[in-house]
């Protein structure tokens, strides 16, 4: 196994089609779980009154137990011979959508769940809606509780024409399509007997297929978090979100477009002459420039430097939004005061339908094309060329309301 | 880059992040090896010279060992120490065996940092804590808000995307800050071999016992085991059957001690 690597899952879906269900037989089968963790879910079942219950292994509050639903996004972890994984498990209910969202910002993958015996429902439209907005292509789907149609081929294959041709239209294309019982383990981990019919891959198998984000050579960006003033030298700290720096690259100091050049390469009790994609380290710049938080270095000038930025939102907060309310933009460490002074278009996620063109408002679980106006120029790019610099979040009153992708 | 440092990156970036926001800020360290992992990322965040205190809330039962590896560090590092204890109740003789565990944590350990919070005015404390040490550990946030009396709205928890972490809290609140979450304990165990940590010796068998978890004497039990360096420890995680935090009693006690300890503003 490579420890090395560990890939973010999620498992999304509409409620009580077995998402939990799934990520315990998982953990279970795959002798992740310790035992003592085992014993607490058997006595915590039967003192439901319950079979076991391997959802318990992911809902562990009180409230979710004795309600049998997810309220909050949940991680784990667990390994397969080939890798290791985080199964992020997203609550189902429309009301907690934003904490599937959450999770499924965290995701590089996702496995679609849904019940064979009642198919594409609301929130399985939604939830497809999000992964593709969020630009989350690869994915697996699931069609679960096969057990209670009997090991049915024609149902299987019914379902899966129907999910395959609805993935399609959002762009989504997946790998497999699996026939599951996840209660009872077919087709899980081990290849079940009752399905000979079906000759693809167990959900370990299918797994294991899932890439993992290739980095690609980009030019650099490295927004800055924060400057500090150590032994009478200014540090600019931050995180590459791009490309790498090396000692001696000019680059550009954005919004400004001045040039600079890297003097140092700060990293804690060690000798640096570059820093990495993802790596938090310290630059010192050579020769005196006035740099702050929010600050980008760029190796091009590529990005979009403007202070109107159209994008697709999702609305996540219970109290709707309408056209000119003050707002806080947040990408990366660029944190701007903004207002929507523009709604194109929004969509209803779970009909995939538009709603109204033009509209004065975006309410809960609506997705909307905007013009976002801000009261200072902002440096992004465009998501599907460096995802980092190509999503942002929307605060009102210090509270995330609504993330968003630039195209 | 390798994952050791992938995982590191995304720590240092939270931490300053969080200094960044709160200026009224600390760090809270039990001396395990969890928060002593932590505390070496604060180092490195700010080049070897953290500029916020480090809090340790003293049960006073804790093992000699970790008080005497708590001031070697604080000399060692150049630390500002501050000790929390929940004088009143000590006086009163709180312990495990007055009354419930549940109690007994919750005056000494949470109590204790209440009165902390409270006299040095902090909107921000970092913590150790992990995803994989308990299932509901794994469903808190980075930046975690909690209100004055430190209750934990675990069901309405803020949205928190990419790296976007709320920023604001209301005058009476302050955050939780969780810059490891997402490091598991063989993560940290291979980290402290990466980086050549110092750690409580503890940890390390002595007459085929050794300890997994620390925290007070009279809750910590030791586990079998004849892991003497750090590879040993490693490979023993790697294949035991049992979880982490099995040798500690406050989590047994009821199957929703833990949640009901949190919710509370356990740490």
């Amino acid at each position: 196994m490579n420890e090395e690597h560990i890939l973010p899952i999620i498992i999304v879906g509409h409620v009580d089609h077995g998402k939990s269900t799934l990520i315990g037989r998982l953990l279970y089968d795959t002798k992740c779980l310790p035992l003592d963790k085992f014993l607490e879910i058997q006595k915590s079942s039967e003192s439901l009154g319950r079979n076991l219950e391997f959802a318990f292994v992911m809902d562990c509050l009180e409230e979710e137990r004795s309600k049998g639903i997810t309220i909050d996004t949940t991680q784990t972890f667990f390994k397969t011979s080939k890798r290791r994984y985080v199964i992020i498990d997203a609550p189902g209910h429309k009301e907690f959508l934003k904490n599937m969202i959450t999770g499924t910002t965290q995701a590089q993958a996702a496995l679609l769940i849904i019940d064979i015996k009642e198919g594409i429902r609301e929130q399985t439209k939604r939830h497809a809606y999000i992964l593709s907005l969020l630009g989350l292509k690869q994915v697996c789907v699931i069609l679960n509780k096969i057990d209670l149609v009997n090991y049915s081929e024609y149902k299987f294959l019914t379902l899966q024409k129907e999910t395959t041709e609805f993935l399609n239209q959002l762009n989504i294309y997946p790998n497999f399509v699996l026939p599951i019982s996840a209660i009872h383990g077919e087709n899980v981990a081990i290849h079940s007997q009752k399905t000979p019919w079906y000759k693809g891959p167990t959900v370990l198998e299918a797994l294991d297929v899932f890439d993992e984000l290739r980095v690609e050579e980009k030019s650099p960006r490295f927004p800055v978090q924060d400057v500090y003033s150590i032994d009478g030298r200014k540090i600019l700290v931050g995180r590459v979100e791009a490309g790498k720096i090396n000692v001696g690259d000019s680059l550009f100091l954005l919004p400004e477009k001045k040039q600079v050049v890297v003097k140092k390469i700060k990293k804690f009790l060690q000798k640096a002459s570059t820093a990495h994609y993802e790596e938090s380290v310290g630059i010192i710049l050579k020769g005196r420039h006035y740099v702050r938080r929010g600050d980008i270095l760029s190796g091009d000038l590529f990005p979009l430097i403007s202070n109107n930025i159209r994008a697709n939102l999702f609305w996540m907060d219970h109290t709707s939004y309408n056209i000119g309310d003050p707002l806080l933009f947040r990408c990366v460490t660029q944190e701007v005061s903004c207002r929507i002074n523009k709604i194109y278009k929004k969509f209803d996620p779970a009909s995939m339908e538009l709603i109204e063109e033009e509209a004065p408002t975006i309410g809960e679980a609506e997705v909307a094309d905007v013009l976002i106006n801000l009261d200072k120029e902002v440096v992004v790019d465009s998501f599907s060329e460096i995802p980092e610099m190509g999503r942002f979040v929307l605060e009102r009153n210090g509270i995330p309301v609504a993330g968003g992708i630039i195209n | 880059m390798d994952y050791l440092t992938k995982l590191e990156s995304k720590s240092i970036y939270i931490i300053r992040e969080a200094y960044y926001r709160f200026k009224r800020i600390a760090m809270l360290w039990s001396v395990g090896k969890d928060s002593t992992t932590l505390l070496w990322l604060c180092r490195k965040a700010f080049f070897g010279n953290i500029p916020f205190p480090i809090i340790h809330i003293d049960t006073s039962y804790k093992f000699p060992e970790m008080y005497q590896f708590r001031d070697e560090r604080v000399k060692q590092w150049n630390l500002k120490l501050i000790i929390g204890r929940n004088e009143e109740k000590l006086r009163e003789g709180m312990g495990p065996d007055q009354g419930s565990k549940l109690e007994c944590c919750n005056e000494l350990k949470t109590n204790a940092l209440k009165l902390v919070i409270k006299k040095y005015k902090l909107k921000a404390i970092l913590l150790g804590i992990r995803r994989d040490e308990h299932g509901i550990r794994a469903k808190e946030r980075y930046f975690s808000p909690r209100d004055s009396q430190f209750k934990w709205d675990y069901e309405n928890q803020p949205a928190e995307l990419w790296d976007q972490y709320q920023s604001m809290v209301e005058e009476d609140e302050h955050f939780r800050i969780h810059p490891i979450l997402h490091f598991t304990e063989l993560d940290v165990w291979n980290y402290i071999k990466r980086e050549k940590l110092p750690i409580v010796s503890l940890y390390f068998s002595k007459k085929g016992k050794r300890f997994r978890s620390i925290g007070c004497v009279p809750c910590c039990s030791p586990i079998d085991s004849n892991a003497q360096t750090i590879d040993q420890i490693i490979e023993e995680i790697r294949t035991t059957k049992t979880s982490e935090r099995s040798g500690r009693a406050q989590d047994k006690e009821n199957i929703y001690t833990m949640q009901k300890l949190r919710a509370l503003g356990y740490m």
